[in-house]
C-alpha cells in the first residue's frame, strides 16, 4: 500500500511549527535549577511529535536533530540532569535551528547545515558533560533499561490486525530496523486466514527478526514507538558468546507495548502519567479544520443574513399591505409570520456571531512570539528588560492575527532597541535598572486595541522635527502639536535608527508598520513623553470578514465607506472652499486645510457640480492627514460582509472589496487611501500635489 | 446532437478521435463556441454594479449566490457595435483558468444557440484575415451544417492582461 505522503506535508509542517512554538514558550517558562516535570514533559512531547512526523516523512535531518534534543530533555525529565541556563539556551537555539530546517524542507530549498552541526555539537557537549546528579546511579538505571548495547536483538513483532487502520505500515518499520544493522526477517503466516476471508485492510502476519550490530535497545524500541499500542512486541538480546560484565542476564525483557509510556523507563512513565492524561483531554476538545471550510460556512451564513433581511422586509411589506387594505394586521397568520421572522433574525444573528468566533483566536498566538524575541535581543543589546503581557486571551480573527505578527515584532524590537536605555543610563536617570515593556490587548467597541508600552527614553521631539524638516516631510512653518510630531515617525522616509537613537536599527522603517496595519483596516498611533517612555496603540477591526460601513450614493451606485476611516460628514459651505493653482480644491475645516476629492471625478462620472455649496463631504483619515470626499448622498450605516473583488476579477485601485446588500445587489467598498492616491495621480498630470494636512489627531471622531 | 465533421488533413490521429462538446452562442451574424466543460451556468441579463474606471466592456459585477462575479460584454470586447439588452440577452458564466487560479466570469452574448461535438481535428486553424477579434483569442474554426463556428480560447480572451494597458490609457 503506497500513499502519496506529500499530501500530509502541509499538516505536518503546521503542527511542527506549532510544536516549536510550544517548545519555545515552555522553555522560556522553565525555571533554571528547578525540575518542573510538567513543563519539561510538554516540551518533550512537542519535540517527540516533530521527531516522529519528520521520520515518517523522511526529513531525516530534522528527526535526527530532534532526537538529540529529546535525549537531553529526557534526562532532564527523569532528574538525571540538572536544568541549567546553558542547557535551556542550547535548547532554545535548537528550536531556531529546527525552524530553519523545517522551513527549508517546506519550501524545498537547501538548508545550511553548518549552523545546525555547530548547535548540535553544543547539545552533544552538554549531553557528554558532567552530571550533577549521581552519575553512577543513572548509569546503572540506564544499563538495566534501554541503553544496553548487545551483539544484536531478537525481536518478535506481532502487530494487531487493525494496525494498518492507524496509518502505520509494518514495512516501513522493517525498513527502519534494517537501517540499524544487519537484519534477518522471518515471516509467520500461520495466522493468515483462507484467501476468501482476508480483509485487505487487516494484518494477519507477524515477524521474527534477528538484528545484528551495535545498536542499543532504545534504538530498537524507538522504531516501534509509534505503534506501541497497536502491536505486541518482544525484544530480547541475541544469545552471545563474548560479552563480559554489564550485560543483563538473558532473562527476556518482555515489553508488552499496550499502554503508552511503558517504552520509557518506568521512572519516566511514572512522572509522565498526569500530563499524558491532561493532553488526552485537551486533544478531545479541539479539532483541526481547514480554514477554507470555515470560510465556506462564513460565506453561507453571510448569504443567510441577506436572505433573512429580505424575508424581514417582505414580512413588513405584507403587514403594511394588510393595514393599507384596512384589514386586521394582527391576524393569526401574520402574527405567526412575525414571530417566525423574529426568531429567524435572532438565530441568524447568533449563528453569524458563532461562526465568526470560529475564526477567532486568542492574541496569545502573537504575544507568545515576544518573550523569545525579548530574551534574544536584550542579550544582544546588553539591556535588562522585563516583558509584561496582559490581555493575551483577547480574541481576534486568524487572518488579522497572521498579519499583525510582523508589525508587532517590529514595534517590540523598536521599543527594545530605541526605547529602553542601557542599565547605566537608566540608573543615571534615576530609573530602575531593568526596563519594562508591556504588551496589552483589549476589546473596545468592535475593535481590538493592542498597546506596546515601554518605560524608556521616549521620542526626542526636537530631533524628529529636525529630521522631518530635513527630509521635507513637513515645512518649517508648519505648526505641529506634540502628538503630530510623535506620529511623524510613521511618515515614509523616516529611519528610526537615525532619528530616535543612535543604536543601529535593523529592518524596515515605521512607515511599513503603518502600511501593514492600514492594510488590515486598522491604524497605529504613538504617544510619548520624553524620559518616561512611549505607548504605541494599534487599533484593528476584530475581523476582516465584516466591516462597519457608511453607505453613500455616487451616480447610480451605492458604495460602502469603512466607518473606521470616517472622521465626520459635513455639508460644504462655499466660503471655506479655496482653489489652488486653478485646479485643486481645498477646504478649510476649522483650522486646517484639507484636500477636496470629487468622487464623481475620480470615478470618471459626468454631471459634477461646479459649485460645491451644500454638497455632502465625508471627511476621512488617510495616513496621518485628512481629506474630504464629495458624495452625492449619504445613506445609513450598516455592517457588511466583505467579499473579495480579486477572486473573480482583479484589484481595483480605488476599492478594497465588495459586499452584498440586503436587496441582493453588489456594493463596492472604498479603499480610502487608494481614492486619495488616485486623485493625486490625476492631479499630478499638470500641477503639483497638495499635501494632506497633518491634522490634529485629537480631532478624530472614531 | 452529434455532427458530421470534416477531418483535418494536418492531424493524423483519426484512430482515437476524441470529441469535445462546445456550447455555441450568437453575436450579431457570427456564431462562437466555448468548451462546454467551462460553462458553469447560463442566466438572463440582470442589472450589474458598475466598477469605476474599468474599460467599457467590463459591465460590472453581480452577486452570483454570494460570489462577486465580473461581467464582460463580448460585443464590446470584440469592438463590435453594442446593442440594447433584451429578453434574449443572456450571461454565460464561465470558469476561466488564469496564471495561478481559476476565476468565474460572465460574458454577455446575444443568445445561446446549440451544443455541438467537435474533435480536435475538426477544429482548424483560423486563417488570419482581419476578423473583428484578435487571433490569440481564437482556438480555431469548425464547420457544421455549412455554418462556420469560431471556437474561442476563453482563458486568453478573459485573461484581463490587456486591462492594465487599457486602464493606463484611461488615466492619461
Amino acid at each position: 500500500m503506497t500513499i502519496d505522503m506529500s499530501q500530509f506535508h502541509g499538516a505536518f509542517f503546521e503542527e511542527s511549527f506549532e510544536g516549536l512554538q510550544i517548545m519555545e514558550t515552555e522553555l522560556l517558562a522553565l525555571d533554571v535549577g528547578e525540575v518542573d516535570s510538567e513543563i519539561i514533559n510538554t516540551i518533550f512531547r512537542a519535540a517527540h511529535s516533530i521527531k516522529g512526523g519528520a521520520g515518517t516523512f523522511g526529513f531525516m535531518n530534522v528527526s535526527e536533530y530532534t532526537h538529540v534534543m529529546e535525549t537531553l530533555l529526557d534526562e532532564m525529565r527523569d532528574g538525571s540532569r540538572p536544568v541549567t541556563q546553558e542547557a535551556v539556551n542550547a535548547l532554545l537555539s535548537s528550536t531556531d535551528v529546527l525552524k530553519g530546517m523545517l522551513e527549508a524542507a517546506r519550501d524545498e530549498v537547501d538548508f545550511d547545515e553548518e549552523g545546525a552541526v555547530k548547535q548540535r555539537a553544543i547539545l552533544e557537549t552538554i549531553l557528554l558533560g558532567e552530571n550533577a546528579v549521581s552519575e553512577q546511579q543513572t548509569a546503572e538505571s540506564k544499563e538495566q533499561t534501554t541503553d544496553e548495547v548487545g551483539a544484536g536483538w531478537l525481536i518478535q513483532f506481532t502487530p494487531f490486525t487493525d494496525m494498518m487502520l492507524t496509518g502505520n505500515d509494518p514495512v516501513r518499520l522493517l525498513r527502519a530496523l534494517d537501517e540499524l544493522g544487519e537484519m534477518d526477517v522471518k515471516i509467520d503466516l500461520s495466522a493468515l486466514p483462507p484467501f476468501s476471508e482476508i480483509i485487505p485492510e487487516e494484518l494477519y502476519v507477524s515477524w521474527g527478526i534477528t538484528l545484528q550490530g551495535g545498536m542499543t535497545k532504545a534504538e530498537v524500541l524507538d522504531v516501534f514507538d509509534w505503534v506501541d499500542d497497536a502491536c505486541e512486541l518482544h525484544v530480547e538480546p541475541l544469545p552471545q558468546h563474548d560479552k563480559s560484565d554489564s550485560v543483563t542476564p538473558s532473562e527476556p525483557v518482555n515489553v508488552k507495548l499496550a499502554s503508552p509510556g511503558k517504552t520509557k523507563s518506568a521512572k519516566a512513565a511514572e512522572k509522565s502519567k498526569t500530563p499524558v492524561k491532561k493532553s488526552a483531554s485537551s486533544e478531545a476538545t479541539s479539532i483541526r479544520v481547514g480554514i477554507d471550510k470555515v470560510d465556506e460556512i462564513i460565506n453561507l451564513v453571510g448569504e443567510l443574513v441577506i436572505t433573512q433581511s429580505m424575508l424581514d422586509q417582505a414580512g413588513e411589506d405584507l403587514e403594511e399591505q394588510a393595514e393599507a387594505q384596512g384589514k386586521n394586521k394582527n391576524t393569526k397568520i401574520l402574527l405567526r409570520l412575525r414571530d417566525g421572522l423574529a426568531q429567524l433574525e435572532r438565530n441568524t444573528r447568533e449563528l453569524q456571531e458563532g461562526v465568526m468566533r470560529i475564526r477567532m483566536l486568542p492574541i496569545s498566538f502573537v504575544f507568545s512570539r515576544m518573550p523569545g524575541l525579548v530574551h534574544d535581543l536584550s542579550g544582544q543589546l546588553n539591556k535588562k528588560i522585563t516583558l509584561v503581557v496582559t490581555g493575551e486571551e483577547t480574541e481576534l480573527d486568524k487572518t488579522v492575527m497572521e498579519n499583525i505578527g510582523d508589525p508587532m515584532v517590529h514595534l517590540v524590537r523598536n521599543a527594545l532597541d530605541h526605547g529602553i536605555e542601557t542599565p547605566d543610563i537608566r540608573t543615571a536617570a534615576g530609573k530602575p535598572e531593568t526596563g519594562t515593556i508591556t504588551l496589552n490587548a483589549f476589546h473596545q467597541g468592535g475593535n481590538i486595541i493592542i498597546q506596546i508600552t515601554d518605560d524608556g527614553a521616549g521620542i526626542n521631539k526636537e530631533r524628529v522635527l529636525a529630521k522631518a524638516i530635513e527630509k521635507g516631510v513637513i515645512s518649517e512653518s508648519d505648526n505641529l502639536s506634540d502628538s503630530d510630531i510623535n506620529n511623524l515617525i510613521f511618515a515614509p522616509g523616516f529611519s528610526t535608527a537615525e532619528v530616535v537613537s543612535d543604536v543601529s536599527g535593523r529592518g524596515v522603517g515605521m512607515d511599513v508598520v503603518r502600511t501593514s496595519i492600514h492594510k488590515l483596516g486598522g491604524r497605529v498611533e504613538v504617544s510619548s513623553e520624553e524620559g518616561k517612555g512611549s505607548v504605541f496603540t494599534i487599533r484593528l477591526p476584530l475581523t476582516l470578514a465584516i466591516l462597519d460601513g457608511q453607505l453613500v450614493t455616487v451616480g447610480k451606485e451605492s458604495y460602502v465607506i469603512p466607518l473606521i476611516s470616517i472622521v465626520e460628514s459635513i455639508q460644504i459651505d462655499r466660503a471655506n472652499i479655496n482653489v489652488v493653482a486653478g485646479k485643486a480644491e481645498v477646504y478649510k475645516l476649522r483650522n486646517h486645510y484639507i484636500p477636496v476629492i470629487r468622487s464623481r471625478q475620480v470615478f470618471g462620472l459626468p454631471g459634477d457640480k461646479k459649485d460645491l455649496h451644500g454638497a455632502l463631504m465625508v471627511v476621512v483619515e488617510v495616513g496621518n492627514g485628512h481629506a474630504g470626499i464629495i458624495v452625492d448622498d449619504l445613506q445609513g450605516q450598516q455592517q457588511v460582509v466583505i467579499k473579495s473583488l480579486e477572486t473573480n476579477y482583479r484589484k481595483v485601485e480605488t476599492m478594497s472589496g465588495a459586499t452584498i446588500l440586503g436587496n441582493g445587489t453588489v456594493a463596492l467598498i472604498w479603499d480610502v487611501a487608494g481614492m486619495v492616491n488616485y486623485h493625486q495621480k490625476k492631479l499630478k498630470q499638470g500641477t503639483s500635489t497638495i499635501k494632506l494636512s497633518a491634522d490634529d489627531a485629537d480631532n478624530e471622531v472614531a | 446532437m452529434s455532427a458530421q465533421i470534416e477531418l483535418g488533413s494536418e492531424n493524423n490521429n483519426e484512430l482515437n478521435e476524441h470529441e469535445d462538446q462546445y456550447l455555441t452562442f450568437v453575436l450579431g451574424e457570427e456564431e462562437y463556441g466555448v468548451d462546454i466543460l467551462r460553462v458553469q451556468e447560463i442566466r438572463g441579463w440582470d442589472t450589474v454594479t458598475s466598477i469605476p474606471n474599468a474599460p467599457a466592456y467590463i459591465k460590472g459585477v453581480i452577486n452570483l449566490r454570494g460570489t462577486i462575479v465580473s461581467i464582460v460584454d463580448l460585443r464590446e470586447r470584440f469592438g463590435m457595435d453594442s446593442v440594447e439588452y433584451n429578453d434574449l440577452t443572456v450571461v454565460v458564466v464561465l470558469r476561466v483558468k488564469g496564471d495561478e487560479k481559476e476565476r468565474i466570469m460572465g460574458i454577455v452574448v446575444d443568445a445561446v444557440s446549440e451544443v455541438y461535438n467537435f474533435s480536435d481535428s475538426g477544429i482548424k486553424d483560423a486563417p488570419d484575415m482581419g476578423y473583428a477579434i484578435n487571433m490569440d483569442y481564437m482556438k480555431g474554426m469548425a464547420t457544421i451544417e455549412e455554418k462556420m463556428i469560431i471556437i474561442l480560447n476563453i482563458d486568453e480572451l478573459m485573461s484581463l492582461k490587456d486591462l492594465d494597458v487599457v486602464t493606463q490609457a484611461v488615466q492619461k
